[in-house]
């Protein structure tokens, strides 16, 4: 069976200005960390990122945006990235907000050859604004055309040598449905195990889907600053009331 | 003592639900519903991110990176609760699987439109999974305080600012009033203790007819 497990040398190499990248992480949690580390030293410029969220600005695609390698962000928050609220209003990042459930439905149609889907989310809204409405048995739905990118980074617990992937619970997020949308789908997992030691029901994206397995080198499963920072202050307030 | 304040929105929006019901809460005054849930009701509670069934907020030491609710912070599945993935999640909320989804926000008015996603130029988080509760849930309860620091009424006529959903909200809860939402307007079904139907129009910039029943927040 085809090796598809690379060095982080290898996998950079196929990042490039300009590419439109899907991400993976959950508000920059559950991130493909150490090759987003590669990519700011890389600084490949110009990037157009879908991403879930404008993430934080230390940690997943939220530190690209501080890099300001971001110039276009497909997203549906930016709440907890002050630094993507900044460059949007100053005109240096665009932003197009995308309702959560039609955000992972575009991408879908991307990965799963369908020309669009017709939703009724955002009838009435902004969201609305030079989309076509379609009126089917008495009800309004928009139109809404499919996202695709060059590459998919995406972050999961286990990978075999052939590219399967396995998520422990909710880390899949919309991971398992960016794998399908991108020419190039790279994988940075936790875990490497050989072929056939996870379960068939258990592996979330095929691996013929798959293109390349980055073996993380460093903490398997690190917790995110945002929650170094809050578990800190809990401790600390709970020593204060020790005393 | 009587209830008052978001405690009292809470307690009175947590007697929506029934036993067994798929929920939706936003955060804040939302979340604080499960705290006052009427005896014998246990509800599923979802997270946009995949998890039907969320379960208490663990202890730092048992938190685990792997297990996020949809704000990124850390929660627990309850037994029998499920992770799906994140197009399912939110299938259950378009496709009509989500009993009440309860928000907050910054303005809803008459017609049931809810804005709360965006100020223009000044507080822009974005929308997240809100437009998608909108679409696709039964109940909509909007949560809120009655009226703005500046003591402006949330609760208008018209929404001034851009919508979330278009009239979508069923239900109006705030620390004064309860207010359903019907084709003809708001009708006001409770009042909070010690405050009057005079008392709430007063400070409410919406019109409203008032229900045969009148009854008192608890």
């Amino acid at each position: 069976m085809k090796n598809k497990v690379f060095t982080l040398e290898e996998v950079l190499s196929k990042f490039h200005d300009g590419q439109t990248i899907l991400f993976g992480d959950w508000h920059g949690e559950i991130s493909a960390e150490e090759i987003i580390t590669g990519l700011i030293e890389k600084n490949i410029k110009d990037v157009t990122a879908v991403a879930v969220s404008g993430g934080m600005p230390d940690q997943g695609v939220g530190r690209m945006i501080v890099n300001h390698q971001v110039k276009s962000l497909l997203t549906t928050h930016i709440g907890l990235n002050p630094v993507a609220k900044d460059q949007y209003v100053a005109g240096e990042l665009a932003v197009e907000f995308i309702p959560q459930g039609t955000f992972t439905e575009r991408i879908r149609c991307g990965g799963y050859g369908l020309g669009g889907c017709l939703t009724p989310t955002g009838v009435g809204t902004q969201v609305a604004e030079g989309k076509q409405v379609l009126n089917l048995n008495g009800k309004d739905y928009l139109l809404e055309m499919p996202i695709r990118g060059d590459v998919a980074l995406i972050k999961a617990t286990k990978a075999d040598k052939a590219g399967n992937i396995y998520f422990n619970k909710t880390s899949g997020a919309i991971s398992n449905t960016m794998a399908f949308a991108a020419d190039t789908v790279i994988v940075e997992v936790e875990e490497l195990v050989e072929i056939g030691e996870i379960d068939p029901d258990d592996i979330a994206v095929p691996a013929p889907v798959v293109d390349m397995v980055y073996v993380r080198k460093g903490e398997k499963k690190p917790f995110c600053p945002m929650w170094q920072r809050a578990k800190a202050k809990a401790e600390a307030k709970a020593a204060e009331g020790g005393k | 003592m009587a209830l008052t304040g978001r405690a009292l929105i809470a307690s009175r929006t947590a007697k929506f639900f029934k036993d067994g019901d798929l929920v939706n809460l936003g955060i804040g005054v939302p979340t604080m519903c499960v705290n006052y849930l009427p005896e014998g009701v246990d509800l599923w509670l979802e997270a946009e991110i995949g998890i039907v069934g969320c379960g208490p907020t663990p202890k730092w030491a048992d938190a685990d990176p792997d297990c996020i609710d949809a704000g990124g912070q850390p929660t627990t599945i309850i037994k029998g609760g499920s992770v799906v993935p994140h197009d399912m999640s939110f299938g259950l909320i378009r496709g009509g699987h989500v009993d009440a989804t309860v928000l907050g926000t910054l303005q809803v008015d008459a017609e049931g439109n809810i804005a709360n996603w965006i100020i223009p130029g000044k507080v822009i988080p974005g929308m997240g999974g809100a437009m998608d509760l909108c679409a696709g849930v039964k109940r909509i309860v909007v949560t809120t305080d009655h009226c703005e620091k500046s003591g402006a009424s949330k609760i208008l006529k018209k929404c001034t600012l851009p919508l979330t959903g278009a009239k979508c909200v069923t239900d109006i809860v705030t620390e004064r009033a309860y207010f359903k939402v019907t084709p003809n307007g708001l009708v006001l079904q409770e009042v909070a203790p010690g405050y009057t139907v005079e008392d709430i129009r007063a400070c409410t910039d919406a019109d409203f007819t008032v229900a045969d029943d009148l009854g008192v927040m608890e």
